[in-house]
């Protein structure tokens, strides 16, 4: 990063006044407010419809959704026009990759709830050291082992009748998506997934090479690629949450596998499917309208960076959600 | 760059990308938001008057206690500084606005609503929230009244202002300095607040991560809290304070950068070991994420957990007993004059330095079993919180309201706002040590009889230090509508930096061509 700041006496582009922000407000906060709403069963106005929490949800997502569209169609077009300084551009990069340290931060926070508990509080739960010395007269026969099969309220017994849990009834899951074995590898979903993401990241830097040697074809080519692969994995996580809510009894009202499991693996999914839609948007804007050129393709960058990011968060995740 | 000034009317305030506009829009809003958590504490403080009950239901003065907590730390204290930090960081690196304009905008424009759905939640069924601002589990997940959920996005929409926020201001420190510029000419309230804004991006995704799990334990049924699943209501302490340790820097960080600006131009000498400066608030943010447990002495770890986090904590010590050395080294052999941000910076100084040396107290491991939740605790925070936070945003703005206003405040006024200030803060806190130690719990609406008179004296304090925030309103208001007109470029005389080069009041645009940075001009 050039530390000494703006050398050139270059002009730095500084909007005029912009109704975007306040219509993004807008829209996040009906989403919001039709979410929270939504969840609590409140409905607004006319008592039959029961539906318009979530209403204002949808309106609210869409006129957010909308906004955000003419944003970027704004910061797009100004750079089109030539407005932005090559210290502007720096701007936006640092914003972008900063923005990926926060998600960093986010998956962390799940992430050590994981190694706390199966370092700590489940172990803790069967007993072990001094902190679990009176946890016996709790949970009974609860022993610790992970993937957590066995819930403490399934070891004291009679699950259905106790509301022991703070907030439920948890019983634990059938079966677990853990490694099988190397064995049984090609019979396991995820090591498809592991396959196809790692895959992908390559062929995002490859359609990257392609756009910085000015091979628009090729950069079509890989990129697309990229997205199909992105779809593929989407798709395959979630015929491995339909496996695990039809045939393997794993639910998010499992106990602290299922919870950590679909948390984890959930975020993660999700971000994989932003991603996917940000590449997408990035190919549909080189395809369709000739942006980017081999200097100046920041839209493409920040969607790699970000792509890279899902996938690097992904192998920590195999290796603790679903391997040790 | 257009020579487009301010439009008029309500749009230029909602539409705006210019930093000062929305610099004195976070300022307002916390403003009013520091009178909103005020008068909650009033509420607690007419409560505990007397002992026994006669103002409120226990149940009222519990989600007093909450929103009090959560306005004061997320509505008052945060937005202020980030308001601080959009007028004069630009101003202080020579940059002609923010980086990013338009979401500078945004992060703004999303706080009103958050906090709008926070207060509408008293008035929903079962009430608002009532656990204390850091809404352990399983009180704000079984045991939570519904308007919980509203709680829970409000909080996710004041992190992505607060993020945003943070996103705006490194990209604008790094990316943004004046030739010249370098990272150690920068003036220390702009390191301080590159830090605070790293610390910033670093736990308000965790905290964005504890509130996501409360809502999936509380709607979905997943057990990261309960016992019965496997998990443990812990966890939600061990996510709560990963982010909030670093929170409580993010608080007074920016205040130690202010009082690092005030007391050089004050005693007429340059700030005392400006590089031991910087390096010293970086040792806190890096300190400040391996404490997090010293909060949770009592809730059950092992010995070595105990000692860690005791241990560490107390290293947090050394590097702020360097900043505290250097303003007072700053002072040393000056030339002195007492000027309101003075006032507030020594007041600043010294009471910030009795929080801390009660932190000390409670960061030992063995007596904190004697101290933890009672009132000595909430003494040592508002030690730091209301004399370190407040008063370094009190000193703040009568130190750059010439600045903005281009009008001379009222310094009898302004001196009348200190002197009542500090009599009431401390005749509201002191005694809570003393109450403290002798074991009177917090966050309860009655106590014993023992506890009455000092009791009555902190209700008293609290009240005059409530009614001497309105003298600073009005001192505010009135300088901006009939303040003494001033033009010289220099307010202070001995001040030091950027911001005074331009003229006064500081005009809507500045430093559209960006300034050669001289070598006196920086820090001073």
């Amino acid at each position: 990063m050039a530390s000494q700041g703006n050398t050139a006496h270059e002009v730095y582009y500084v909007p005029e006044s912009s109704k975007l922000a306040v219509c993004a407000t807008i829209g996040l906060v009906l989403t919001i407010f039709g979410a929270a709403s939504g969840i609590n069963d409140r409905t607004f106005g006319d008592p039959n419809e029961s539906t318009n929490s979530w209403f204002i949800f949808w309106v609210g997502l869409a006129f957010f959704a909308a906004t955000l569209f003419v944003w970027f169609s704004t910061a797009i077009k100004e750079n089109i026009a030539g407005k932005n300084s090559a210290q502007l551009k720096r701007s936006y990069a640092i914003g972008m990759q900063w923005f990926i340290f926060s998600e960093v931060m986010f998956f962390f926070a799940f992430f050590l709830a994981l190694f706390y508990i199966r370092w700590f509080a489940a172990p803790w739960l069967a007993g072990e050291g001094d902190a679990g010395r009176s946890n016996y007269l709790l949970w009974g026969d609860f022993s610790y082992s992970w993937p957590l099969m066995e819930t403490p309220q399934d070891a004291i017994g009679g699950v259905a009748n106790q509301v022991m849990a703070n907030n439920g009834v948890f019983s634990g899951p059938e079966r677990s998506m853990a490694f099988p074995g190397f064995g049984e590898i090609f019979k396991w979903l995820p090591f498809y997934n592991t396959v196809i993401l790692l895959t992908s990241s390559v062929t995002v830097h490859w359609a990257h090479h392609a756009l910085l040697h000015d091979n628009r074809k090729k950069f079509h080519q890989w990129l697309t690629v990229t997205v199909l692969l992105g779809v593929v994995f989407v798709g395959l996580q979630l015929l491995e949450y339909y496996e695990a809510y039809a045939h393997y009894g794993l639910t998010l009202e499992t106990g602290a596998y299922g919870t950590t499991f679909f948390m984890l693996t959930g975020f993660h999914g999700f971000h994989v499917a932003m991603g996917m839609i940000m590449l997408l948007i990035q190919l549909l804007r080189s395809y369709t309208k000739g942006h980017f050129t081999k200097d100046d393709h920041f839209g493409f960058a920040a969607s790699s960076w970000y792509w890279h990011f899902v996938d690097v968060v992904w192998i920590f995740l195999m290796l603790v959600v679903y391997i040790f | 760059m257009g020579a487009h000034g301010p439009a008029k009317g309500l749009t230029r305030w909602l539409f705006t990308t210019n930093h000062k506009d929305i610099g004195t829009m976070y300022l307002w809003f916390s403003f009013a938001m520091f009178l909103l958590g005020g008068s909650f504490a009033m509420i607690i403080r007419a409560e505990l008057f007397q002992p026994g009950l006669q103002i409120v239901e226990p149940e009222f003065f519990n989600q007093m206690t909450t929103m009090h907590g959560l306005v004061m730390v997320f509505g008052a204290i945060m937005p202020a500084f980030v308001g601080l930090a959009n007028w004069m960081i630009p101003l202080m690196i020579g940059a002609p606005d923010m980086a990013l304009p338009r979401m500078n905008n945004w992060s703004f424009w999303i706080l009103p609503p958050a906090f709008a759905l926070l207060a509408s939640t008293l008035f929903m069924e079962g009430g608002g929230p009532n656990f204390g601002w850091t809404f352990y589990a399983p009180l704000s997940t079984t045991y939570a009244p519904p308007s919980v959920t509203y709680f829970i996005f409000g909080v996710h929409i004041m992190g992505l202002s607060s993020i945003m926020g943070a996103i705006n201001i490194i990209a604008t420190i790094v990316n943004m300095r004046a030739p010249g510029m370098t990272y150690m000419k920068m003036p220390l309230f702009v390191w301080t607040w590159l830090i605070t804004a790293f610390l910033l991006v670093a736990v308000m995704p965790v905290l964005a991560g504890a509130v996501t799990m409360m809502l999936m334990d509380i709607h979905f049924g997943t057990s990261f809290f309960s016992a019965a699943g496997g998990g443990d209501p812990v966890l939600f302490q061990h996510v709560f304070w990963f982010f909030g340790h670093p929170e409580v820097y993010i608080i007074i960080l920016p205040g130690f950068g202010v009082v690092s600006q005030i007391i050089p131009t004050f005693s007429r000498k340059p700030l005392f070991g400006y590089d031991s400066m910087v390096y010293a608030t970086a040792s806190i943010a890096f300190l400040s994420f391996i404490v997090w447990a010293h909060h949770m002495y009592t809730v059950g770890m092992p010995i070595a957990g105990e000692l860690f986090f005791m241990y560490a904590t107390m290293l947090i010590a050394v590097p702020t007993a360097a900043k505290v050395f250097n303003w007072i080294t700053t002072m040393f052999k000056g030339s002195l004059t007492f000027e309101t941000p003075m006032l507030f910076s020594i007041a600043f100084v010294f009471l910030f330095t009795v929080g801390g040396f009660s932190g000390l107290m409670l960061a030992i491991a063995p007596a904190d079993f004697q101290y933890h939740d009672t009132y000595f605790v909430v003494a040592h925070f508002h030690y730091t919180m209301v004399a370190g936070a407040i008063f370094s945003m009190s000193a703040a703005v009568y130190y750059w309201l010439p600045k903005w206003t281009g009008k001379m405040y009222n310094e009898t006024m302004g001196k009348t706002h200190f002197w009542v200030s500090f009599v009431g803060f401390n005749l509201t806190f002191f005694p809570q040590h003393f109450v403290g130690l002798a074991g009177m719990p917090r966050r309860i609406p009655d106590y014993n009889l023992m506890f009455a008179d000092f009791n009555m004296m902190s209700s008293i304090g609290a009240f005059i230090y409530g009614a001497s925030q309105l003298l600073f309103l009005f001192n505010v208001v009135r300088t901006i509508t009939h303040g003494e007109k001033i033009d010289d470029p220099k307010v202070w005389d001995g001040a030091h930096g950027l911001e005074w080069t331009v003229p006064t009041p500081a005009p809507y645009h500045t430093f559209t061509t960006p300034p050669d940075v001289k070598e006196v001009e920086a820090h001073g």
